[in-house]
């Protein structure tokens, strides 16, 4: 059953990989100055890195948001975020995997009427707003810099096609590790707490602890929406909607490389707390927001001309929206689970502890309020890969 | 990666051997046109011979170049500016071609007092005509040279012109048979189009070059 509940995670890592792999190696692939083939191939390793190496610390963030501890819940959660995906693809409207996910979660939070922690939500929201912000800012900064050297440099037209192709290459296989560093969160982290694998010792080398194993998973459906569905979403990329040069779409790539580094380094943080600086938060942020503001940075800084704000403007509204309708659509949804198919949406830890503690409950005794564990806690064992949210408060179901 | 480097490195030698034949061609074009009104005749047909033989070089050289970088989608992005590039300063190197080999076959006799007027067309042209490589050249590696070169390509056409439509009334106001008026008239504007074949050229650099700037 467990495996039938994860379809929805791995449906969500498909279409993420069918969509924001084309962010990545778009504009290479469709000007031709990288073949598919190479494109995928890079795209599927490189996210499969990312997600198993580095895809703890955003996962912790969602995992304050929300602690979606019941697999029928993060099944839910994950579809819910999945079809509104679709939907709003299939509506040409611009969608971003990570607000889906959110958007889930919150509706998660209120139907089981579990607190949201506005302060990791205001985090969070910031960073949409901060990273396609950001990314314009990178890619202006990077194109001036580019202009100026490139300008000075006189590399023969050849030779820099050949320069351009490889930074392609090597900016795409990054860019790959930080989508699947990132964005891994977005298709597996709400199935973290509910995690059905156990740490593994390879060749007694090193674990590859349980939550690895479903980033593992969760990446290579990743890859699998990179070869089977990404060609088309590239064609269209690098073809039609944004008409980049070859160095122009490096640079792009570069600034959204940047940003997603930023905001999924869990190295990073390390070395700022080290070096007693103020750390960025790790939160799962839209490959495609990144893209679109860096996209947006080179437009103004080529004099606006040719910057088309009435697509903007279409952009930022289905911003809006994705979260909202996903937050719904899982609310009307876990109705449905809960008590049309009566499963289990929210799990409670300390009815659990305490019928193991306490094997027969007194009569007019209430359940300890304070749980033993959380449940992240409870359900994610050992894995030292989760950061553990125990301050928040028992999760009450909606009946 | 190094063999894409080194391939990308054949190419680029290729497309500079090719703007050395157009010029080479030029050069050949000026000193053989010397040779004529000279009547070193025997040198004149040296030279006729060594610019057919180059621009024949010219030909495989730019249809390999092309090959390439259709095979190995090369700048995609600039392959279609750069073919018509090639092709359009190929034709310039015809142009030098088939104007001498019109003095071999066709022998017009050109009045003595002309000649330095004559020299000037053939001067000027080829001055365009090594503008316009220039040109190319800076295309593919330093595109805030293009404006300069194009612009002197344009000078040298314009004194080009000048100095044919000189000719043409020198020509046309003197008692010779119309029939020999005509057939100068059409020697000097051959010599004249081998300049405004380099403008042309030109032209549809200033709009490559645009479309290269990041």
């Amino acid at each position: 059953m467990i495996w039938f509940f994860l379809t929805s995670g791995l449906f969500l890592g498909w279409s993420l990989g069918a969509k924001d792999a084309a962010n990545v190696f778009g504009t290479a692939v469709g000007s031709r100055m990288v073949r598919f083939k190479t494109a995928a191939a890079v795209a599927s390793l490189f996210v499969i890195l990312g997600a198993v190496v580095e895809g703890a610390g955003t996962t912790a963030t969602l995992g304050h948001l929300g602690a979606v501890n019941a697999i029928a819940g993060s099944f839910t959660v994950a579809l819910a975020a999945g079809v509104t995906i679709a939907w709003m693809t299939r509506a040409r409207l611009p969608v971003a995997t990570s607000q889906a996910i959110v958007g889930g979660i919150v509706g998660w939070n209120l139907f089981t009427g579990s607190p949201t922690d506005l302060e990791v939500l205001s985090r969070i929201v910031a960073t949409w707003l901060l990273s396609p912000l950001l990314a314009a800012i990178f890619a202006i900064l990077l194109y001036l810099l580019f202009k100026r050297c490139l300008g000075r440099a006189r590399i023969h037209m050849l030779r820099l096609d050949a320069y351009t192709r490889t930074g392609l290459i090597i900016v795409g296989a990054l860019g790959s590790y930080t989508l699947g560093a990132n964005n891994i969160a977005n298709v597996m982290g709400v199935f973290v707490p509910a995690s059905p694998f156990r740490d593994i010792q390879l060749f007694g080398i090193f674990t590859l602890h349980g939550t690895q194993q479903l980033f593992l998973l969760g990446a290579l459906a990743i890859a699998v929406g990179i070869f089977t569905y990404s060609r088309r979403m590239m064609d269209s990329v690098g073809n039609d909607i944004f008409k980049l040069t070859p160095i122009l779409a490096f640079i792009v790539v570069l600034a959204h490389t940047i940003v997603l580094f930023l905001f999924s380094s869990t190295g990073l943080q390390s070395a700022l707390v080290a070096l007693g600086l103020p750390t960025i938060p790790l939160v799962p942020v839209s490959s495609s927001q990144a893209i679109v503001g860096a996209i947006f940075g080179i437009g103004i800084v080529k004099g606006a001309q040719g910057v088309n704000f009435k697509l903007l403007g279409k952009i930022a509204a289905g911003w809006v929206m994705t979260p909202i309708f996903a937050g719904l659509l899982t609310f009307v949804s876990l109705f449905f689970v809960q008590n049309v198919f009566e499963q289990e949406v929210v799990h409670h830890p300390a009815a659990a502890a305490t019928s193991i503690i306490a094997p027969e409950p007194r009569p007019n005794v209430t359940a300890p309020v304070t749980p033993l564990a959380s449940p992240m806690q409870t359900r994610a064992g050992n894995d030292s890969l989760i950061t553990i949210n125990s301050s928040n408060p028992l999760p009450q179901p909606i009946n | 990666m190094s063999l894409l480097f080194k391939k990308n490195k054949q190419t680029e030698a290729q497309i500079d051997e090719f703007l050395d034949l157009v010029i080479k061609g030029g050069l050949i074009f000026k000193q053989a046109v010397r040779y004529y009104l000279q009547g070193r005749i025997e040198e004149f047909e040296g030279h006729l011979k060594e610019l057919s033989d180059t621009e024949e070089k010219g030909d495989e050289l730019r249809r390999q170049i092309e090959t390439k970088l259709y095979l190995r989608t090369l700048i995609p992005e600039s392959r279609g500016d750069v073919l018509g590039l090639l092709e359009s300063s190929d034709k310039v190197l015809n142009q030098t071609t088939e104007t001498l080999m019109q003095f071999s076959v066709e022998c017009p006799v050109i009045p003595e007092d002309l000649h330095p007027l004559f020299i000037d067309i053939s001067d000027y042209a080829v001055s365009a005509e090594e503008g316009m490589v220039k040109a190319i050249r800076a295309y593919f590696r330093d595109l805030a040279a293009v404006r300069d070169h194009v612009n002197k390509v344009l000078f040298y056409r314009k004194e080009a012109n000048k100095s044919a439509e000189k000719f043409k009334r020198a020509v046309f106001s003197r008692d010779l048979r119309h029939s020999h008026k005509i057939h100068l008239r059409y020697f000097a504007y051959h010599v004249e189009l081998i300049a405004e074949e380099a403008e042309d050229v030109c032209d549809r650099l200033s709009i490559a070059t645009i479309k290269r700037y990041i």
